[in-house]
């Protein structure tokens, strides 16, 4: 099969990879380019583990293919920290141990940063109904709704 | 392995011609939502796909001086809530395309690809219908238009010919008083699929129900245009009576399947009770509350 020369940002970075016409944005990060933050959860778009933003808008990488990607900026899990200076969401989830298993955890974060850039002031309800398409099976929720809300908090604050 | 290829035309001719050459095992990739599960899970397996998001036409949302809009049929579930008047003037055609899937979802999921999907539980569609929504298709032979009622013809069929590609939906403008809503029955608050959904498309003029039209998914093989719902509300100031006749016609217009998400009986019970509450909302909507 005759495979695709793709040229994208990915965190920033000017990235070129091959890719097969059919292959998914999430398979070229995870085999391809080594950026294994991204999970694959269920591979149809349920589970949220695999969420990046592709110029600027929430999606699963499981459900783009990579050969999409051409001429657009892709932020993923990878590009949240500064160097070794973590987001506040990201410093949050630790210290109020939003997190159990962790496959959650890269797609929670990066669904939450996408909704603080677009409402900085959400109510806990729009922080659910925002994270209903990023699943877990550990925490029940609670604790991560809340890292949210306190980081959300503490933004407004800093702000 | 497959010898899949993919294109990212610019022009629409380009895509239907590639649409067409590509034959059965061609696809169109709009969000992608429904044909990335597909090839996941070995259900099809495109010859090409064409992807349609870099057609202007296919992708833009525009107001037309008589107050009518004309949306792409790619245009992004998030795209479409973010435009400044559509959600005003449509909010049911707009709360049904927004209740598809998450918000990673609503960053691709479009009404086009919704509603050639072909699923009689569409949660995009019963609105549409209730609208008057024209959708317009190009294909190998030109351009045509087709109500979007006509559009489904069954589970995963619709009424587009081989080669033709979905464009753009044309809604109406719409009278003073005039509002709709959608509402959908899932035993969740999020991220199923619906047992029935009901849009409600209301004109009304000194609390009197002027022009009605009732749009039914989810319980018959395709999404229903009730006409007979749209009869008993018309000329009602929507009292009980009216709304009671209208649910009747709903429960009566249903023909769905026993599955896991509901009975047969429960749906067509629910099929009326959400006329009722869906033309209330639209009710409110239309008299500005």
């Amino acid at each position: 099969m005759a495979k695709l020369h793709i040229s994208t940002t990915i965190n920033g970075e000017p990235t070129e990879y091959l890719c097969a016409p059919d292959e998914t944005m999430l398979d070229v990060l995870r085999n391809g380019l080594g950026l294994t933050g991204s999970k694959e959860g269920c591979g149809s778009g349920d589970c949220g583990a695999c969420s990046i933003t592709m110029d600027g808008r929430l999606v699963c990488a499981c459900l783009v293919l990579a050969a999409e990607a051409e001429g657009s900026e892709i932020e993923t899990i990878e590009g949240m920290a500064d160097g070794e200076a973590l987001h506040p969401l990201q410093q949050k989830f630790l210290e109020m141990a939003a997190l159990q298993c962790g496959i959650c955890t890269p797609g929670m974060l990066v669904a939450a940063k996408s909704l603080l850039e677009q409402n900085p002031n959400p109510t806990e309800t729009e922080v659910r109904y925002w994270l209903a398409g990023n699943l877990c099976r550990c925490t029940g929720y609670d604790k991560i709704i809340r890292a949210v809300m306190d980081t959300a908090a503490d933004m407004r604050g800093a702000a | 392995m497959t010898d899949t290829q993919y294109m990212a035309p610019q022009t629409l001719d380009e895509a239907v011609t590639a649409f067409a050459a590509g034959g059965e095992a061609a696809r169109i990739l709009a969000g992608g939502t429904d044909l990335l599960v597909q090839m996941g899970a070995g259900m099809v397996n495109p010859g090409v796909i064409v992807d349609v998001k870099k057609i202007t036409e296919l992708n833009s949302i525009e107001e037309t001086a008589d107050g009518g809009f004309v949306v792409g049929a790619a245009v992004a579930g998030a795209v479409l809530e973010e435009h400044p008047t559509f959600g005003k003037v449509w909010p049911g055609v707009l709360e049904g395309l927004n209740l598809i899937g998450s918000t990673q979802i609503q960053g691709r999921a479009s009404l086009g690809g919704n509603l050639c999907n072909g699923s009689p539980a569409a949660d995009g569609v019963p609105a549409m219908v209730a609208a008057g929504a024209v959708l317009t298709v190009q294909g190998p032979n030109g351009r045509r238009d087709i109500p979007v009622k006509d559009v489904p013809t069954g589970p995963g069929k619709t009424s587009l010919a081989p080669g033709e590609i979905a464009v753009c939906f044309t809604f109406p403008p719409r009278p003073a008083g005039s509002s709709d809503a959608y509402l959908r029955m899932i035993p969740r608050t999020e991220m199923d699929i619906a047992v029935v959904g009901v849009g409600v498309n209301l004109t009304m003029k000194d609390g009197v129900c002027t022009d009605a039209s009732v749009g039914l998914g989810a319980v018959a093989p395709t999404v229903l245009l009730v006409e007979d719902a749209a009869k008993a509300l018309i000329g009602s100031k929507l009292d009980a009576a009216a709304l009671d006749a209208a649910a009747a016609a709903c429960s009566a217009a249903c023909n769905p399947i026993d599955d896991k998400r509901g009975t047969i009986a429960y749906r067509t019970k629910v099929a009326g009770v959400l006329l009722k509450r869906t033309a209330a909302i639209a009710a409110k909507r239309a008299a500005g509350v």
